[in-house]
């Protein structure tokens, strides 16, 4: 076993040297990447098309998949992926209007989330499973996690960039859309299959209650930023690398859960663009708070 | 047929359960424009889901290109009927339009200059190129309309169905907008089917008016359609159509039973 020094130096080359002298640091740069980008990417379109609950609520029903999954001796990842997919599915057969339907996702989900209760109750031996689905376990990812991570993220890039114009297309003018004679149905379920499909691999980072803090928090934060769906992507995906990254380098070097860090920087970061959008177009900023 | 882009016989329009209208004859040729106008629930809209291929007719023949309509044909553009678009949503109006033309096209494509210059173009043929890089979320309801037309017009099409394009205009965006959609029916030699509450202002620039009550339809020019002649004829029951001085019709007799069976 090679020595891995643990102090923090003002050298930032010398820290990074340090941290990823750790295996269990180097899959969690690794995994973290992997996670900001795709939830980065499909944030986007979370946020484009108002579908933020629903993200939260396939991450929830994942909880119950995943202590499921614990308490039957198979990989929690299987039961979240499980879990999420049928929500998923669920919601897309509920119809294209359906990811505006707060109760009935909302009755759902906390229904779900009952059942994780119960099921972690039952497995009174592991404990701490439950904190680490709720609230995610980065510093706990194994190189097999990492290459999994890897396979479904290049996944749902693929995935994305083939949906990519009519998801968009239909995000913004679903009307047109439909009356173009584009497949609605399978743009929307599949789109909610990709969600499902991120949401599981990003809980392994944020863990299912501190989802937002990577698939909407850089994706809103972007969405300020930028007008042009390409830009704002991108910017997502830089926002949400920046908050993993230094999430993970403060949390090297605290006693404090990397999770917290990495939603205390999206949302300092999301904050900082609202004040000083607010600051640079207050004109604007007055005639869309009118419209609403 | 050959020189009509649109043609319907004996047509029927409404649901498994109930008619809304039937027995319409009426045949559109190239570069008119035509007012569809009618109480609420009289089945206007209806009639473009039917061009859209969106909803079957119940009975005789609808032909688009001398073929029975197909959901999807990109030589119709169509502009729904719709309020605001949601007052958060911070992409570019070009954006918009650009997907108008490529939207349906799978694949990761962002940068394509062929796009690009298609929606800048459909953006000055409606007079809003100062629009292209406007988020959507702060645009009023008269730059909106304008978008929503360029977005239509991109794919150069035929047909152009506009469903209500004028509600919740004022006056002179009302103006603004129909000149708008008459030079680009004069210019393009486009079709244009335009679903309105109120023909008055749309009087000098139209070709034909469909009037939709009642469970029929009457097409024609409007100086043929709009006299108490002829709606009573075909109503069966007294309809007046009364003129001011300035050529402004109103229609009294029919509305009161709107949605009702004649």
């Amino acid at each position: 076993m090679t020595f891995c020094p643990t102090g923090f130096s003002p050298n930032i080359f010398y820290d990074l040297q340090n941290i990823w002298c750790y295996e269990f640091m180097r899959n969690a740069f690794e995994t973290g990447t992997i996670i900001a980008i795709i939830a980065g990417v499909t944030g986007y379109f979370v946020v484009l098309r108002r579908s933020a609950f629903v993200a939260h609520a396939f991450s929830e029903i994942g909880f119950a998949g995943a202590s499921g999954a614990i308490l039957l001796g198979i990989e929690p990842i299987a039961g979240l992926l499980a879990g999420s997919l049928l929500g998923g599915l669920t919601i897309a057969a509920l119809g294209r209007r359906a990811t505006n339907r707060d109760t009935q996702i909302g009755i759902v989900l906390a229904f779900t989330l009952g059942l994780g209760l119960l099921f972690i109750s039952l497995y009174k031996s592991f404990a701490t499973a439950a904190i680490s689905i709720l609230f995610g376990e980065i510093l706990g990812i194994s190189t097999s996690d990492v290459d999994l991570t890897l396979v479904a993220g290049a996944g749902i890039l693929i995935a994305v960039g083939f949906l990519y114009r009519p998801l968009l297309f239909a995000s913004l003018d679903e009307d047109v859309a439909e009356a173009k004679g584009m497949p609605m149905l399978f743009l929307g379920t599949s789109f909610m299959l990709v969600v499902a499909v991120a949401v599981s691999f990003a809980v392994q980072v944020t863990g299912v209650l501190l989802i937002f803090s990577l698939m909407v928090t850089p994706a809103a934060t972007a969405q300020y930023l930028s007008r042009r769906p390409g830009t704002a992507i991108a910017l997502s995906v830089g926002i949400a690398l920046m908050a993993t990254w230094a999430g993970l380098f403060v949390g090297f070097y605290t006693i404090y859960p990397v999770s917290f860090f990495i939603t205390a920087i999206a949302f300092s970061l999301y904050i900082l663009v609202r004040l000083a959008r607010y600051g640079i177009r207050p004109k604007m900023a007055t005639q869309v708070s009118k419209r609403k | 047929m050959g020189s009509n882009l649109i043609t319907a016989e004996n047509l029927a329009a409404g649901y498994r359960d109930k008619t809304v209208w039937q027995d319409a004859n009426f045949a559109f040729g190239r570069g008119e424009f035509i007012a569809v106008i009618g109480p609420n629930g009289a089945g206007k809209t209806t009639l473009f889901r039917m061009l859209l291929g969106l909803q079957a007719p119940l009975n005789g023949s609808l032909e688009i290109f001398d073929a029975p309509p197909r959901r999807g044909n990109p030589r119709i553009g169509y502009v729904p009927q719709r309020h605001i678009i949601d007052s958060d949503t911070n992409v570019e109006c070009l954006e918009l339009v650009r997907l108008g033309l490529s939207g349906k096209k799978w694949g990761f494509n962002p940068f394509s200059h062929g796009d690009h210059d298609a929606a800048v173009l459909a953006l000055e043929g409606v007079g809003a190129s100062e629009l292209a890089h406007r988020p959507l979320g702060v645009l009023s309801g008269g730059e909106l309309q304008r978008i929503f037309l360029a977005e239509a017009l991109v794919s150069k099409p035929d047909i152009l169905l506009l469903d209500e394009p004028l509600s919740n205009l004022d006056l002179r965006r009302e103006t603004d907008l129909l000149h708008q959609i008459n030079s680009v029916v004069r210019t393009r030699g486009v079709t244009a089917l335009l679903i309105a509450h109120n023909i008055n202002p749309l009087l000098p620039h139209l070709d034909k008016v469909m009037y939709i009550a009642n469970g029929k339809v009457a097409t024609g020019k409007p100086s043929e359609v709009l006299t108490s002649e002829s709606l009573t004829a075909l109503y069966g029951v007294q309809v007046e159509v009364l003129r001011d001085p300035h050529g402004n019709v109103a229609i009294i007799g029919v509305e009161e039973h709107h949605g009702d069976m004649v």
